[in-house]
């Protein structure tokens, strides 16, 4: 079954086969990176452009190795650097971004449905590398890639995720994604960080907030680390120490998780905040195969939206698998 | 525009009997099966390939191994005729440096898919000598690429296509000539 895509803007809308297809489609890339070779010439000639107007550095890396690898060029847009410090809009430089003709936009943005308002106003397709609180798709992705390396599927797991939950895009693009497959979310940090409000985020899904780190953990088949945002510790205001004591994730509260559990952080670590060294280098850890996978899935990412004829005329912006199903294989 | 199908080109004995052929040829011809491997071009290449392997156990008692090469990302046309082409997975779970490989595939056309798994093996070492086996080699030739094994040669039109139905894929076994008719 195959799925063609205009844009990747959020894992929400789309169906289970959908994502299906997509972590398949990112496993010849994953063989690739274990070529002594890893340089295709599958893009080449098209251009991607990287517009990061929020400061990243492991997406942006991950997203141009993805667009080197597959023999595309790319454009570099910083924040730091552009022009948005000297008053032009959003719009304006997106346009003249897309006046030096790339193939491809790939945004990251603080404002949460920035990349849905550039690609109503683009003909090329637009990839949201994260924005605001909303979504970050490859970093779903991503998850959900190492998660059926790891385990051998996605399917109805227990995963517990830990942290600043309010914030993170990166746990609403794995709810979205996992949920679907029928896993069950467990969120558990500080009270303001987790409000039960998130319980509805994905109608369908089964998902509680839960407060207390030891009875959170219990029977995980995966733990979602997030980074403790420390600029966010003072308002309102936990310190670090309190949130160690409550939150942190060391082999000890580890054991409460079912026995094969495994560990995902989407970097970077604050080691010994968050995580200790330990749980973070052991073997239950994933966190430099989420970094590879990373790659790959980006690749696949580009592969899709980037290769072949260019058609004006067709897909709605997200899918044409109209079809919804909850549950398709994976 | 109608497909019809011409004739038979080759009955299920006829296939099994020329992929024994073709194994024995490829083991005389390479001198034995040392640093021998088979790779097959995703999709009707790779149970070939397989087969071909098996009749090669059953003349050097020897396990032949078998890559999958999947040619895609390698293409030359992907941005003219196959937007978001569907990916398969390669798999070359041995070393190629200083392999004698043999790609193995159903029919040999214009040579741009020789072409583009060349590409894809390159990316993976330096192999000794990379050859080319084919059940079916029809002509039409639109890169300087020859075939050292054939199953079968066969006179073609251009409109004509030639397909090679396999158990593994197609559920039936055997290999037509059909042609396109307004």
């Amino acid at each position: 079954m195959t799925h063609r895509f205009r844009d990747l803007l959020a894992l929400e809308p789309l169906t289970a086969d959908a994502l299906g297809f997509l972590l398949d489609q990112s496993k010849p890339f994953q063989e690739i990176q274990k070529h002594p070779l890893k340089k295709l010439a599958t893009l080449r000639g098209k251009t991607v452009a990287l517009a990061f107007f929020e400061t990243s550095t492991r997406t942006r890396i991950s997203f141009g190795t993805a667009a080197s690898r597959l023999g595309a060029d790319t454009m570099n847009l910083q924040a730091e650097a552009s022009s948005l410090k000297k008053g032009e809009t959003l719009l304006d430089t997106v346009f003249n971004l897309n006046a030096m003709k790339p193939d491809c936009l790939v945004m990251r943005h603080a404002a949460s449905g920035a990349p849905h308002y550039v690609a109503r106003h683009l003909d090329i397709p637009v990839v949201n590398a994260g924005d605001g609180t909303h979504e970050h798709p490859s970093q779903g992705l991503l998850d959900a890639l190492t998660i059926r390396d790891r385990l051998g599927t996605i399917k109805n797991l227990n995963v517990t995720i830990l942290g600043d939950i309010l914030h993170s895009r990166v746990a609403r693009s794995n709810i979205h994604l996992l949920g679907k497959f029928g896993c069950r979310f467990t969120l558990c940090g500080p009270a303001m960080w987790v409000p039960r409000e998130l319980e509805k985020i994905a109608p369908g899904t089964a998902i509680r907030c839960l407060y207390r780190i030891e009875e959170a953990l219990e029977g995980a088949d995966v733990i979602m680390m997030l980074r403790v945002q420390t600029e966010r510790l003072d308002d309102p205001p936990l310190s670090a120490n309190d949130y160690i004591l409550l939150y942190q994730l060391n082999a000890e509260r580890l054991g409460r998780a079912s026995r094969e559990a495994i560990v995902l952080h989407p970097g970077p670590i604050n080691r010994g905040i968050e995580i200790t060294p330990e749980v973070a280098d052991g073997p239950q850890s994933c966190v430099l195969e989420q970094v590879t996978n990373g790659v790959a899935v980006r690749m696949a990412i580009l592969y899709l939206l980037a290769s072949g004829a260019t058609e004006t005329d067709t897909h709605p912006a997200l899918q044409v698998k109209p079809k919804e199903s909850a549950n398709a294989s994976d | 525009m109608r497909i019809v199908e011409k004739s038979q080109l080759m009955s299920a004995p006829e296939i099994d009997r020329t992929l024994q052929r073709l194994a024995h040829e490829i083991v005389e011809k390479t001198g034995g099966t040392k640093n021998l491997a088979l790779i097959g071009i995703v999709r009707r290449g790779v149970p070939l390939a397989q087969r071909i392997a098996q009749a090669m156990r059953g003349i050097d008692g020897v396990e032949v191994p078998v890559g999958v090469l999947d040619i895609t990302l390698y293409r030359d046309d992907l941005s003219k005729v196959a937007p978001q082409a569907v990916l398969r997975s390669s798999n070359i779970p041995f070393g190629v440096d200083n392999m004698e490989l043999v790609l193995v595939d159903d029919v040999l056309y214009t040579g741009r898919t020789i072409r583009a798994a060349m590409n894809g093996l390159f990316d993976l070492g330096r192999p000794k000598r990379v050859s080319l086996c084919v059940l079916i080699e029809r002509g039409h030739r639109e890169m300087p690429i020859e075939a050292q094994y054939i199953g079968r040669n066969v006179q073609t039109s251009d409109t004509e296509i030639i397909e090679v139905r396999l158990r593994e894929i197609d559920k039936e076994e055997r290999v037509v000539l059909v042609d396109r008719v307004e």
